[in-house]
């Protein structure tokens, strides 16, 4: 369900010039600065004679341990397979990339002149039917993300990227489609990981379709009374079969705007459940259901403080191992200064040790920066599984939906019941019967009949719906174990490999200053 | 070398110097602590027990024990500034400016060890330890401790002998301008220069080691509060799950609350030894630029006074040959300015010579400091790093547990 790929919400700042570069000398090697004014912390080699020179600088492999047994994959980071554990997704490789700036026809824009957007080369490989490459527009994405939702009602669906209202004026645009081109991607993989919207048509056609998307975009009833395609008035005016609609499109949510007229009924229902006197007549009775959407809606509340914290504890990590950088750096300074302007031996025993607890300090530091960036990785999944909520809830607002379309049929066929058996009373008093009457409850039978079918869809619907939150919830319960127990071990792991690191380069100085100690200890 | 040294940087409240068993080898040795509060409001302070353990004669006793406040030791480092010129006088920690932190543990503890490490130093230096004022400040009773740091108040801190100089001063200054030698005279010794640049430049950049190490001692506090707070939010997320996985999030959230605790300790530990050596370093440094002003103000008379005596002596000469009847007492004065001239050259030269002493020792003295500094820094590293190692080691048997369940 999870990705692995990182993006925290911040990232780690790139790291300060001095302390990349700096050249680290063998603790046990005499220093000597170079002769020049420059800052000798960039060199490797000194020009100054007599002494040794900074001997070769300490691989960068010397500070990045590899984490121990088993949890590779935790630690790794690509964004090939999104999962920790084996994908049975389709698609093995996913990828957004190479963003363009592309002109919209002018003739097919509603604002003359035209406007620019941005298209991104998505790139997918899938298990056994090759390679393939498109371009997408983030419209493009928004139409995917409502197909999927109206296809898979009732599925926790990865929520998409947001649509960013703010223009180029708060971000560099460059910034920003870099951001939103990473945003991208993860949803994409997501989206192939989920067991059952990964195998969907609608992100098929997406990843393969070469040209224009072929998916319907959602269209608001606006556009399309601008259009002239929806008969809104005599809709609005109660006129007209409700078979206008199909009845399996009645199983729709009615939010899509396709039926301004249900949109209304059913409002008016669920304000008749919320104030009315009377009880519906289908209600939410799965206790098992509501119990788990409480623990939910727990799980919610814990994930968000948890991921505040997770990203304090990011921060506070990566400002101490900035400041022993820092520090490091301030006693290379020192040393570099007193072996210049020595005078007494004690001046150079002093500027050693000075350089031995800089070399000490700044390699501590390199090793908090790896130990952050990792530390990331795994709580991020902390961050994932918060943004997943949004996807729960959507998915509970499905049933709910699907619950209150049933409601209003039910109701609407107790009233039509109601109408038909007045009718029919009235009719029966006049002699000969009435002629007009008799054909309106003809009219009004058959409404019933095919409402009666409708309620019938959407009961369908309803424990379609429910099935899925059901199968949902247990996946969530099952992945989010393994995920989190991932993550536990990743985190601890990866901090014990730090520590472990830490106390050896400390160690070393210690024993090197051992001499200085106190003999009562 | 000074045999009885290798304290400075101490944190416990004992010195570490215990009384040696031979009754031969002379030893004083002091130990500041059990800082007290006393008075109220505004008048409040903090008293110090300051105890003394001496086999020298002129102390009374093996063993003695008074109590000093803050403005005590100063009126001692002032007494032992103005006696012992060219003498880098220990440093004192500073006044507190800002109130409420004034009475915090932390900075009371602090500035318990730095006057530890003050009275120390005074009392194992060869010449300052033979100090009379030494002794009062050791041994004297309270009442007379106040009345001799209450005398010294005011502007007229200065004798009646330094008051004439300042006048003196003040003339030869005059004679200057008069005379167009407006520049202040400096001594020109190179390998002095050097000097004085190098104690210059030090200063900056320990005042920076400085600066970073007092952030450092901030972040780590910071970790620890931000661990604690994850600690929690983890237990409460854990207590969402179930069985096994649940218990393992409530384990690592106590474990993160335990580190939290370990890092504030660290803290402290850099706060003490590690922050406060490097601040004394700084101190020290102000205290020979203290130094190099007297140097120059010693310099200075010395040389007024040899050129007012060469005046006077032309002058001298002049009235001799003129057979004047003032000659006689204008003999009188030239000698009388002849002695005060060799004294201020012996001033200055003295002042020289024990700076030159100074020096080397104040150059191993903060090379055996530092050491010290960094070992304990160094230390409590390590220590930190082990313990957060084992905490989360200690986690990953349960863990094991949860994936087979």
């Amino acid at each position: 369900m999870m990705g692995s790929e990182t993006h925290f919400s911040f990232d780690p700042p790139p790291p300060k010039e001095d302390l990349e570069t700096l050249a680290l000398s063998d603790p046990l090697s005499a220093v000597d600065p170079p002769s020049d004014g420059s800052d000798p912390l960039l060199h490797s080699t000194s020009p100054s004679s007599s002494s040794s020179s900074f001997p070769d600088p300490p691989s960068y492999a010397d500070v990045i341990f590899t984490p121990f047994n088993g949890t590779t994959s935790a630690a790794t980071s690509s964004s090939t397979s999104p999962d920790f554990r084996p994908s049975t997704s389709p698609y093995l490789r996913i990828s957004v990339s190479d963003p363009q700036k592309e002109q919209q026809d002018a003739s097919t824009s509603l604002v003359p002149g035209g406007n620019t957007y941005v298209t991104y080369l998505i790139t997918t490989e899938t298990r056994d039917l090759g390679r393939f490459g498109v371009r997408r527009r983030f419209r493009d994405f928004v139409t995917l993300a409502d197909r999927l939702a109206e296809s898979y009602r009732g599925h926790f669906i990865p929520p998409r990227p947001d649509k960013s209202v703010v223009e180029s004026q708060v971000m560099q645009k460059q910034e920003f489609v870099e951001q939103r081109r990473s945003a991208l991607e993860k949803y994409l993989l997501r989206l192939a990981a989920h067991p059952v919207v990964g195998r969907s048509d609608e992100l098929a056609v997406f990843l393969k379709a070469q040209g224009r998307l072929p998916l319907v975009r959602s269209v608001d009833v606006a556009s399309r009374v601008l259009d002239g395609a929806a008969r809104l008035p005599s809709q609005l005016f109660g006129e007209g079969p409700v078979a206008a609609v199909g009845p399996e499109d009645v199983g729709q949510p009615a939010k899509g705007g396709r039926d301004l007229l249900r949109m209304f009924r059913e409002l008016r229902q669920s304000v008749a459940n919320d104030w009315g006197g009377g009880r519906p007549l289908v209600v939410e009775e799965d206790r098992e259901f509501l119990e788990r959407k409480e623990k939910v809606q727990d799980l919610e509340q814990q994930l968000s403080t948890a991921s505040q914290q997770a990203e304090a504890l990011v921060k506070a990590q990566q400002d101490i191992g900035e400041t022993t950088g820092e520090l490091g750096l301030a006693f290379f300074k020192l040393g570099k200064f007193e072996t210049e302007e020595a005078v007494y031996e004690s001046q150079r025993t002093r500027a050693a040790d000075f350089k031995r607890l800089a070399t000490a300090a700044v390699r501590a530091s390199r090793s908090y920066r790896e130990l952050n960036a990792q530390s990331v990785k795994h709580l991020d999944i902390l961050h994932e599984y918060l943004g997943m909520m949004l996807a729960v809830h959507s998915a509970f607002s499905d049933r709910s939906n699907a619950l209150l379309t049933v409601q209003t049929l039910m109701s609407d066929l107790s009233s039509l019941h109601t109408r038909a058996k007045r009718l029919e009373a009235a009719s029966s008093k006049i002699f000969g019967g009435d002629r007009s009457r008799t054909r309106k409850v003809e009219e009004l039978k058959e409404t019933i009949r095919i409402t009666e079918d409708a309620k019938l869809c959407a009961i369908r619907e309803y424990e379609r719906i429910k099935e899925n939150n059901r199968n949902e919830l247990e996946r969530l319960d099952r992945e989010r174990r393994d995920d989190f127990l991932g993550m536990l071990k990743g985190f601890i792991i990866n901090q014990i490999g730090y520590a472990d690191k830490a106390a050896s380069v400390w160690a070393q100085v210690v024993e090197e200053t051992s001499r200085y100690g106190r003999e009562r200890d | 070398m000074i045999s009885t040294t290798s304290n400075s940087g101490s944190s416990s409240s004992q010195s570490p110097r215990s009384p040696s068993a031979s009754q031969q080898q002379p030893f004083l040795s002091v130990t500041v602590t059990d800082p007290v509060k006393l008075g109220n409001g505004v008048q409040a302070y903090i008293s110090y027990r300051v105890i003394t353990k001496t086999n020298l004669p002129e102390y009374q006793g093996q063993e003695k024990i008074v109590i000093r406040r803050y403005s005590d030791f100063v009126w001692l480092r002032d007494r032992l500034a103005d006696k012992y010129k060219g003498i880098f006088i220990p440093p004192l920690p500073e006044k507190s400016t800002v109130e409420k932190f004034r009475f915090s543990a932390e900075f009371i503890e602090m500035r318990r060890q730095a006057l530890d490490i003050f009275i120390n130093r005074v009392a194992s230096h060869p010449e300052l330890k033979q100090s009379e004022d030494l002794r009062i400040f050791l041994q004297e009773d309270e009442e007379t401790m106040e009345r001799a740091r209450t005398q010294e108040t005011g502007i007229f801190k200065k004798k009646p002998a330094d008051f004439m100089q300042l006048f003196k001063d003040v003339q030869s200054k005059v004679t200057d301008v008069v005379l167009g030698k407006e520049k202040p005279i400096e001594e020109s010794n190179p390998e002095y220069e050097k000097l004085k640049h190098y104690i210059f430049e030090l200063e900056d950049h320990l005042a920076e080691a400085q600066k970073q190490a007092f952030r450092l001692v901030k972040r780590h506090k910071e970790l620890g509060q931000s661990l604690s707070d994850f600690g929690k939010a983890i237990k409460l997320l854990g207590a969402c799950e179930g069985d096994s996985l649940g218990k393992a999030f409530s384990e690592l959230g106590s474990k993160s609350e335990f580190l939290s605790l370990k890092l504030q300790k660290e803290a402290h530990n850099l706060l003490m030894n590690f922050e406060e050596p490097l601040k004394d370093y700084v101190r020290a440094v102000q205290s020979i630029k203290a130094t190099m002003v007297d140097r120059a103000n010693a310099f200075r008379q010395q040389y007024d006074l040899a050129e007012t005596t060469k005046l006077k002596e032309i002058n001298l000469d002049k009235l001799m040959l003129m057979r004047s009847e003032r000659a006689g007492e204008a003999e009188f004065e030239y000698k009388e300015l002849k002695a005060e001239s060799e004294e201020a050259t012996r001033r200055y030269q003295s002042i020289v010579k024990l700076m030159s002493e100074e020096i080397v020792r104040f150059q191993e003295q903060k090379t055996a400091d530092m050491g010290l500094a960094f070992h304990e820094f160094a230390k409590g590293q390590e220590r930190l790093a082990k313990e957060i190692a084992d905490a989360w080691r200690s986690l990953i048997p349960k863990l094991e547990k949860c994936s087979s369940s």
